[in-house]
């Protein structure tokens, strides 16, 4: 078969590509310049203005290490935004996944009755709305206390998070034999040792792409931490939406920037593990 | 044996609890708020009110009906047009050329982007005064920004529509080039010496051997941008509004009573969303059969 395409297949696929990275290129302009004003296509002058007003980057003159120090000493909102999201994200990814990893072991080792019946309970958060338990959930959150704390935000997350870990592991334990353990036992080795040598190992590579994934949904959460963290919370999916809604180009864009950023990096980090029969794949799509 | 059974139960419940209860539990709660049962502003009884008012009244039902149209169109337009450009895109892309690799990971970008990201990169590129209408001007195409079509915060959807494609057909692509790499060429090269041309080799191979993992991950995105509330949060309009954005709205609006509506809308999206798997599942279990 013919293994070189068409030119004009090859410029529709370059072309595609082009439309696909437009919007990357829109969110770098709008970030690094100052008035870019219709019907200009490159922006006449290149600014930090909206990184030095969201108070990432010092005034001129003052951009030293001292400078950016004494700024971020401040403490201010963007660092704080992306400090409380990578803390409920590294959270929730440890938590789900130390939740996650007996149950995996067990649904993907096992037959036992009303096993279909439990993996059906546990992958319905991925196919029904969050806009359906969080509103109900809300309320009795009001009421235990949890609404508005750390806590609340962290526990709501992992409801969409779960079901993927829990599918992702136990699809890595489904092709795991656990002889080896047996093995490492019968030698000598005590539990820990036997879950640090053989286990882990054997896991590994499935446990990271399940982490990255856990982490990627807590990152991208808007509607959970908007309500129950009740406007106490401030995490950088929260400061993207009300920076486009009140219709900055630049600050949305320079938020927008750090947003994505880690997302960039674990695909990066993944591609050679995604793949479509990968349930964490299928997961991308709630993102 | 006994042993097993302990472990299996101490194993399943950690994470089964934590989706029974929060989960479960948010539904449940939101179904009885949505019957109207809500002692916090001293409500005890149980009627179908909130249905009832969202479904027929003169208020409400003029902005459910409109909204659920919407709804179906976004979900059903998008979902077909991701699907359809990604088969394209990955037909292509798994032959050789200059810049594969490079492709292969821009049409991948979008995948983990979060949707906030891509609703905000769709008012940078479609918006009137755009990166689109300034490449238009640019080309004397256009003149003024009013020139250029109203594409975001459009009452068609159309916004919303591209944010979803953008995103879905990154999911769709990442699917497909999975599933063609493992079926290899053989099927098309064995075609292809029986004398099947382009045209039957697509329609009468590729298609039926992808169109499984293509409709159920169809499924997936048809369900999510059904439920999903930030894009059409940053760029729908409110009127016609979709059913998540109204659900919520309806939720946080100062009048108590109207929280009953919002928990209702929020059932009935999710029950249609549920029929929808429903209907799925009875379709592949039936073709199943069929086999």
């Amino acid at each position: 078969m013919n293994q070189n395409l068409k030119k004009i297949n090859i410029y529709s696929i370059y072309l595609g590509a082009f439309i696909l990275v437009l919007p990357i290129i829109a969110f770098f302009i709008n970030a690094f310049s100052f008035r870019w004003f219709y019907p200009q296509l490159i922006p006449k002058e290149l600014s930090m203005q909206a990184w030095v007003r969201l108070k990432l980057i010092p005034r001129e003159g003052s951009r030293t290490l001292e400078g950016f120090l004494d700024l971020w000493a401040t403490n201010p909102t963007v660092i704080k935004a992306l400090i409380n999201s990578l803390t409920i994200g590294f959270v929730v990814t440890i938590v789900s996944i130390i939740i996650a990893l007996p149950a995996a072991r067990v649904l993907g080792l096992f037959n036992f009755k009303f096993k279909k019946l439990i993996i059906f309970l546990m992958v319905s958060p991925t196919i029904l709305p969050p806009i359906a338990f969080v509103l109900g959930l809300n309320i009795n959150f009001i009421s235990l206390g949890f609404s508005g704390s750390f806590f609340g935000v962290c526990l709501v997350h992992l409801v969409p998070i779960m079901p993927y870990v829990v599918l992702t592991l136990t699809g890595i334990f489904a092709n795991y034999n656990p002889d080896f353990e047996y093995q490492a036992r019968t030698l000598g080795a005590n539990k820990f040792k036997t879950f640090y040598l053989i286990t882990l190992p054997a896991i590994a590579p499935g446990m990271v792409v399940a982490a990255l994934f856990a982490f990627l949904v807590s990152w991208s959460q808007y509607l959970l931490t908007f309500l129950i963290g009740a406007g106490k919370i401030m995490t950088l999916p929260l400061l993207v939406f009300s920076t486009a809604s009140s219709g900055n180009p630049a600050l949305t864009a320079a938020i927008s920037i750090i947003f994505i950023f880690p997302a960039i990096l674990i695909l990066f980090f993944t591609s050679k593990f995604v793949s479509g029969e990968s349930s964490a794949t299928s997961g991308f799509g709630k993102i | 044996m006994g042993g097993d059974k302990t472990k299996i139960i101490l194993s399943i419940t950690p994470p089964l609890l934590i989706i029974i209860l929060l989960f479960y539990g948010g539904i449940f709660y939101g179904l009885v708020q949505s019957l109207g049962y809500q002692p916090a502003i001293g409500k005890y009884e149980i009627n179908f009110d909130a249905y009832y008012n969202i479904l027929f009244s003169e208020r409400y039902a003029k902005l459910f009906w409109t909204g659920l149209a919407l709804n179906l169109w976004v979900s059903f337009v998008s979902t077909f047009l991701a699907a359809v450009l990604a088969l394209f895109a990955a037909l292509a892309i798994r032959k050789t050329f200059f810049g594969k690799t490079v492709c292969n990971f821009i049409y991948s970008l979008n995948l983990p982007m979060p949707h906030l990201v891509v609703a905000v990169g769709i008012i940078f590129v479609f918006s009137q005064s755009g990166l689109l209408a300034r490449m238009l001007a640019q080309l004397n195409i256009i003149s003024s920004p009013g020139d250029f079509p109203v594409l975001v915060k459009d009452k068609y959807g159309v916004g919303i529509i591209l944010a979803y494609i953008w995103k879905e057909s990154a999911f769709f692509f990442i699917i497909l080039m999975s599933v063609l790499q493992s079926l290899g060429e053989n099927f098309e090269e064995l075609a292809q010496s029986l004398g099947a041309n382009r045209w039957q080799r697509f329609r009468y191979v590729i298609l039926p051997l992808v169109m499984p993992s293509l409709f159920s991950a169809s499924i997936i995105v048809f369900a999510f941008s059904f439920g999903a509330y930030e894009v059409p949060a940053l760029l729908g309009v409110i009127y016609p509004q979709m059913l998540p954005v109204m659900a919520f709205e309806f939720f946080l609006n100062p009048d108590l009573n109207a929280r009953s509506e919002g928990m209702a809308l929020s059932i009935i999206i999710a029950l249609i969303v549920m029929i929808l798997v429903i209907i799925y599942f009875w379709l592949t279990q039936t073709r199943i059969r069929k086999d």
